[in-house]
């Protein structure tokens, strides 16, 4: 059976939910091998076996973290070259993105961005794997094939339940030759960002987001989103009011999720930020103003001021949950 | 300095927008067309970054006719020059296509003085890729600075500071590079009435691929490395229960949270 690379996402060697699901999608489509760049090894094989992969190739150099995305390019574009995989899968952060684009020019290859699911293509068509995206705000589904070389797909996260199903992750620690070309984008300073100790935006299944309506105060909002678990977003009119950090942006200028549940707090749903959540599981919101686009959008919604229902509401949930 | 600006047109994402059935491809008719909002935060920094070092600025794009707009709109915010590349082959090209086109013609505006710093917003608000501009440094063998929230040209070392989810990053390269941004990084300018009778007198080239030495084979839909085998709408998302707080919303939201058991 042949080989599907999947590009491991990890911090420190710490391997993230995403490449647990990537592996799982790999299955689907050949043996999957994980390729792991950077130091931490030792904390990630661990997880990386249990997700599936049957190799593990470890790429450690100093030239991989110590510039943008070109070095590590570089080296996927050679071990793609060797191993001639099924497909290339990787994660849907900028990062790998602009990895899997390089990749893809250097291969030759056609790439396919936020896939939200992906299968095996028809076996007698000799076609590669079948992606589906969810465009235009989610007001559209296309299907689609990579045609040329080997094919590139850009994952998003959530588009499949990890399965842990124990693969021999055989170790290869490949030989990294790094051309003085792409050593031209230094990264000179690095400040590790404080974990809110909150789920990761992208990864959660539920998310609970504040806009406008807060008016800065986002205190009911995050503590709406602990008694549920969930990870905290922002609008961009929160984020562009200074209000909330941009990595926490929801919408089409900042993270796309897809989570079982998604709860908007005084946000009105513009076209921007429903590009970001239209395709939750169940949408909630809570705003003041009835005729807010977002309730086109609801399964749940109620009309009134959130500096009441939040906290009524979480007093409630926590009363439930005993 | 010589600054490129790459610019897109696209179908306003307040419009309905939809694909044409013939080809499955972007319908660019039906929906009214405007500059990608995430690339006027890059023709912003190009203008600042041009103020501050006394540059020139060009504005790029690919598309047919009606493209002419994005760069109008580019020239009457303060942009000196603008290339518009055209031709009917192009119709359906891939990103690989595009950023061979864009490489081509970027390659071609710095014949004759070289071109300093190349310009992109993140990702177009039509297909949202977010991949060109890496396609693009890979082709041009350029520097990529990507996602920057700042930039800062001093000599001919550029700095910016990218902000990550793990980590905020400083990075740096030596000019000639290219640079994306996000939409952190500044307050995109409104063209001036000034700006806007200016534009109307500024050069505008038009280019088609035999300008560019581009076969008509290695783009649009046919020489495509990927291909759509199914469009379908999704149908819209139906209104469920929504309820007027009366003193009792909090309560009736954690009860309808419970009944779907994410309590």
């Amino acid at each position: 059976m042949s080989e599907v690379l999947v590009l491991v996402d990890h911090v420190d060697g710490s391997v993230r939910k995403t490449t647990a699901e990537l592996l799982t999608i790999a299955r689907r489509l050949g043996e999957p091998s994980a390729v792991f760049c950077g130091a931490g090894i030792d904390t990630g094989r661990e997880a990386l076996a249990a997700y599936g992969a049957e190799k593990v190739y470890v790429l450690d150099a100093s030239d991989l973290t110590d510039y943008l995305v070109a070095p590590k390019a570089e080296a996927l574009a050679q071990l793609v070259a060797r191993v001639a995989p099924v497909a290339l899968l990787v994660p849907s952060t900028p990062e790998a993105r602009e990895i899997a684009a390089r990749v893809a020019v250097k291969t030759g290859s056609g790439i396919i961005t936020d896939a939200v699911e992906v299968q095996a293509g028809p076996p007698d068509d000799g076609a590669g794997p079948v992606t589906t995206q969810s465009v235009f705000a989610g007001a559209y589904t296309v299907t689609a094939t990579v045609t040329t070389g080997t094919p590139v797909i850009v994952v998003k996260p959530n588009s499949v339940t990890p399965q842990q199903v124990g693969g021999a992750a055989v170790e290869e620690t490949v030989e990294v030759t790094v051309s003085d070309a792409a050593r031209t984008a230094r990264v000179i300073g690095r400040e590790p960002r404080t974990s809110s100790g909150r789920p990761e935006l992208t990864e959660a299944a539920i998310v609970v987001s504040g806009g406008r309506g807060t008016s800065g105060n986002f205190a009911p909002v995050e503590a709406l989103a602990d008694v549920l678990g969930a990870a905290v977003g922002a609008s961009r009119a929160a984020v562009d009011s200074g209000w909330y950090p941009h990595s926490y942006q929801v919408g089409q200028t900042g993270k796309t999720v897809s989570p079982q549940l998604y709860v908007a707090v005084g946000i009105s749903g513009a076209i921007q930020h429903r590009a970001g959540m239209q395709t939750s599981r169940t949408i909630v919101a809570v705003n003041k103003d009835g005729e807010a686009p977002i309730f086109e959008l609801v399964d749940f919604g109620v009309v009134g001021d959130l500096a009441k229902v939040l906290p009524q509401a979480t007093e409630a949930i926590a009363a439930r949950k005993g | 300095m010589r600054i490129v600006v790459c610019v897109k047109h696209v179908p306003d994402a307040t419009a309905s927008r939809s694909f044409a059935a013939s080809d499955g491809t972007v319908d660019r008719a039906g929906a009214d067309g405007l500059l990608s909002e995430l690339d006027e935060y890059a023709v912003e920094e190009a203008l600042r970054i041009a103020g501050d070092s006394g540059g020139e600025v060009t504005v790029l794009t690919i598309g047919p006719e009606p493209a002419l707009d994005a760069t109008r709109k580019a020239l009457q915010m303060g942009a000196d020059a603008a290339v518009h590349v055209v031709d009917d082959a192009m119709h359906g090209s891939d990103a690989l296509a595009t950023s061979r086109v864009l490489a081509a013609a970027v390659a071609r505006i710095g014949a004759d003085s070289p071109v300093d710093v190349v310009l992109c917003g993140m990702a177009s608000t039509d297909g949202a890729m977010g991949v060109v501009p890496a396609m693009l440094a890979e082709r041009l063998d350029l520097p990529a600075l990507t996602y920057a929230a700042d930039v800062v040209v001093d000599g001919d070392t550029v700095t910016v500071r990218r902000d990550g989810d793990v980590a905020t990053e400083t990075v740096a390269a030596s000019l000639p590079v290219l640079v994306s941004v996000t939409d952190q990084i500044n307050e995109p300018r409104y063209p001036s009435f000034k700006g806007i009778m200016a534009a109307k007198k500024k050069p505008v080239e038009t280019w088609s691929l035999s300008d560019l030495g581009v076969e008509a084979d290695q783009v649009g839909l046919s020489a495509a490395w990927s291909t759509v085998r199914e469009v379908q709408a999704r149908p819209p998302r139906t209104q469920g229960t929504v309820v007027t707080d009366e003193g009792d919303g909090g309560t009736r939201l954690a009860a309808y949270l419970a009944e779907q058991k994410f309590v």
